[in-house]
């Protein structure tokens, strides 16, 4: 439903009402611009809250209970984290990584062997999820450091490799991760005022999933507006001028790898308390693909815009394509299995995406203004020749997403 | 910074780079006076914008070093796997330290905590030799390695550049570049970001002052108001002025600038002149100038440098070089016999 001119021409008629409204918007809107921070969390709150009420209104309340949508969203939530914190990496320092999902497993894994009686530890569980983000972060810093001359394409490669590499160990080395089966009876975390954590009450889950969004929305803003985050910036621009004006790339996108993955790795371990197991063949390929088309299509460089991206592909996933398969049967029309057809469906997604809409649902004021402001001069001014690179390294064009 | 009025800022000896076959600069002897405008011309690949990557650090030299303030900084790096040492000794003697506690205590506890000690010694000194923070240099220098700065390390060290290309963060503002030029003076770390708030505005408060100077800095290459413009949507002229902010930014004690006035007008021409001048007076910069433009280098140079083949052919005060037979020559031929 969209909200007409007239509509809003209607509602005129009510002076009072406009009168507050226009009384309260701009400060309001002020407030918010001013305090992100609060911004983020009241954001956050008023859609974790809404979601519940929303889910028992008609037409949703037909498709699943309340309870399992709830469960839905602590899993989409998971999403929201990865897609944020590869932001950091693909859409703020501008480093294609295509193996994100291996520092999710190491984060899971970490919380497996901290607290399962598969490993006999049972440490709590915020000491882990800090223990999780951390082992990420190392791996992140131990990948970065030696792709550090690559970028673009190859880049890409070598990370798509290490994702391969990961979940491949963990297969393998099953003396110490059960292999195939996957580590199992994983323990539930043990919060404090948040008794019930159980497979049947996915409340405890939900809440504590907005906790963390909201927590690392903030952090990651934060860094973002930061001289970290311009440096990130710089970096994506143009690595050698970034270079020169003193920034150590070195650094800077190491930096940009480990917060990425820690972001992950925070995930991970709360997808291993979740789901009480870890197995390989929960990192696959196919997680870091989802995650990367996530923040394509919401909007990459934009935080609200990859949370958004994130939860509607999850959704999309997860709900859409099952119900369709559901309604197609109800009618008793052929069909294909639409869930299988996902990935392709996705890929069309993004074709289309990148057709009409290259900035993604919700972009950043930079990359919108980026994006068409090439437009509006009609040239290829985003194309630097061969020649401009005068005389420095050649390695050095900027190859971009 | 010099204590001896007399040593220059600085000096390079025997200069050489080799592509491959190609000699792109050949023995260089070359210095810059604190203070002075220093002017670097010669033909189209005589190898001055080489020479100039090779001062701020892009590519090291083959043969040859370069002092800044006294201090050797480009050279060809000497003793380079005795770092080695540096990378895994720490961890080496952590995880004999680790063991003997274990033998000593017998607590298991003790031995993991020692061992994950001893790790993260060898991940943390792995990573210095990656991202060579000061410290790291600093104990190079006591094993006695030698590695070349890099162009940061110049920034840090008071070299600030321009590119003959510009090479500008197009899609970010004029006053986001400058603060990016301004990067290395700046101090807050990630850890302030995301500690970041009314009660510790360590970051906020910094990132204010140095919004501030950037607007300075802009107002004196004179672009004042433009700070939130796209630097792509600037005028050609502009962004020259803009690049020549960016690299003030870091407060440099050297500028190099790699052809300021290409493909500008008369007008703009003068004004840059005027600007590079006001740079000197005013603040005290020493300048080297890399110019096709000969109106420029005559009006503003106190002394120029001529190169041609990677040689350098005359040096002297801009009446001396306009006389000199050999520049003649490099840039209008042998007269016929």
């Amino acid at each position: 439903m969209t909200i007409s001119a007239k509509d809003l021409l209607e509602l005129l008629r009510y002076p009072a009402a406009a009168f507050v409204v226009a009384l309260v918007y701009a400060p309001v809107r002020e407030f918010l611009r001013r305090h992100r921070s609060t911004a983020i969390f009241l954001g956050v709150t008023a859609a974790a809250s809404l979601l519940p009420f929303i889910v028992t209104l008609p037409v949703l309340n037909e498709f699943e209970r309340q309870n399992v949508w709830l469960d839905g969203f602590s899993n989409a939530g998971v999403f929201v984290l990865l897609a944020v914190g590869l932001n950091i990496v693909v859409g703020l320092a501008g480093l294609l990584d295509l193996g994100y999902a291996a520092f999710f497993a190491i984060g899971a894994y970490t919380y497996a062997f901290g607290a399962s009686p598969f490993s006999g530890n049972h440490f709590p569980f915020l000491l882990m999820v800090a223990a999780g983000a951390i082992v990420a972060a190392t791996f992140g810093v131990l990948l970065g450091a030696p792709t550090l001359r690559l970028r673009g394409d190859y880049l890409a490669i070598v990370t798509l490799g290490f994702g391969e590499i990961v979940p491949i160990v963990f297969l393998n080395a099953d003396q110490f991760t059960e292999g195939t089966n996957g580590i199992g009876g994983i323990y539930k975390p043990d919060l404090p005022l948040l008794e019930s954590f159980s497979l049947l009450n996915p409340w405890p889950f939900y809440l504590v999933m907005a906790l963390m969004i909201i927590v690392v929305l903030i952090l990651v803003y934060k860094l973002e507006r930061s001289r970290l985050g311009r440096s990130w910036m710089a970096v994506r621009e143009d690595e050698l001028a970034a270079a020169a004006s003193g920034i150590n790339t070195v650094v800077t996108k190491l930096l940009a790898f480990s917060l990425g993955a820690s972001t992950s790795g925070f995930a991970g371990v709360f997808n291993a308390a979740k789901l009480t197991l870890v197995s390989p063949d929960q990192f696959l390929f196919t997680v870091s693909f989802t995650v990367l088309a996530a923040i394509v299509l919401g909007g990459m460089g934009n935080i609200w815009g990859v949370a958004m991206g994130a939860f509607i592909l999850y959704t999309i996933q997860v709900v859409l394509l099952h119900e369709l398969n559901t309604f197609f049967d109800n009618f008793h029309l052929p069909h294909p299995n639409f869930v299988e057809y996902q990935y392709l469906l996705f890929g069309l997604a993004l074709v289309v995406m990148m057709l009409l809409r290259p900035e993604g649902l919700f972009p950043s004021q930079r990359r919108k203004r980026e994006l068409h402001a090439a437009e509006e001069l009609g040239d290829d001014a985003e194309l630097p020749g061969a020649d401009e690179l005068g005389g420095v390294d050649p390695s050095s064009s900027e190859v971009r997403l | 910074m010099n204590p001896h009025a007399s040593e220059p800022l600085l000096h390079a000896v025997k200069v050489t780079k080799r592509f491959g076959g190609l000699i792109a600069v050949n023995e260089v002897d070359f210095t810059i006076p604190e203070g002075a405008i220093v002017s670097l011309i010669g033909p189209n690949g005589a190898g001055k914008t080489t020479l100039f990557n090779i001062i701020a650090g892009i590519y090291d030299p083959t043969l040859g070093e370069i002092d800044f303030k006294g201090q050797r900084m480009v050279a060809r790096p000497e003793n380079v796997r005795r770092a080695t040492i540096l990378w895994f000794a720490p961890g080496m003697i952590l995880a004999a330290a680790a063991f003997l506690a274990y033998q000593v205590t017998g607590s298991q506890l003790v031995g993991a905590l020692g061992g994950l000690i001893a790790i993260a010694g060898l991940v943390i000194m792995l990573l210095a030799g990656v991202a060579r923070p000061l410290w790291y240099g600093r104990l190079l220098g006591r094993i006695g390695v030698f590695l070349s700065a890099r162009p940061n390390d110049m920034v840090v060290a008071g070299i600030g550049r321009t590119f003959q290309n510009i090479r500008l963060f197009q899609n970010m503002t004029a006053l986001e570049n400058v603060l990016v030029g301004m990067h290395s003076k700046l101090r807050a770390n990630w850890v302030h970001a995301i500690i970041d708030s009314r009660l510790a505005p360590m970051a906020t408060n910094e990132e204010r002052a140095a919004a501030a100077r950037a607007e300075e800095l802009l107002t004196l290459v004179g672009l004042p108001g433009k700070g939130h413009e796209l630097a792509k949507n600037l005028p050609y002229g502009d962004q020259r002025r803009l690049e020549i902010a960016r690299a003030m930014g870091a407060d440099p004690a050297l500028l190099l600038l790699d052809e300021p006035t290409a493909g500008m007008n008369p007008r703009e021409t003068s004004e840059v002149i005027a600007l590079i001048a006001r740079l000197r007076r005013d603040l005290g910069l020493t300048i080297l100038l890399i110019e096709h433009d000969m109106r420029v280098v005559m009006s503003v140079s106190d002394r120029v440098s001529v190169l041609d083949h990677g040689e350098m052919i005359a040096e002297g005060t801009p009446d001396e070089v306009r006389r000199n037979p050999r520049v003649i020559e490099a840039y209008l031929g042998a007269p016929a016999v």
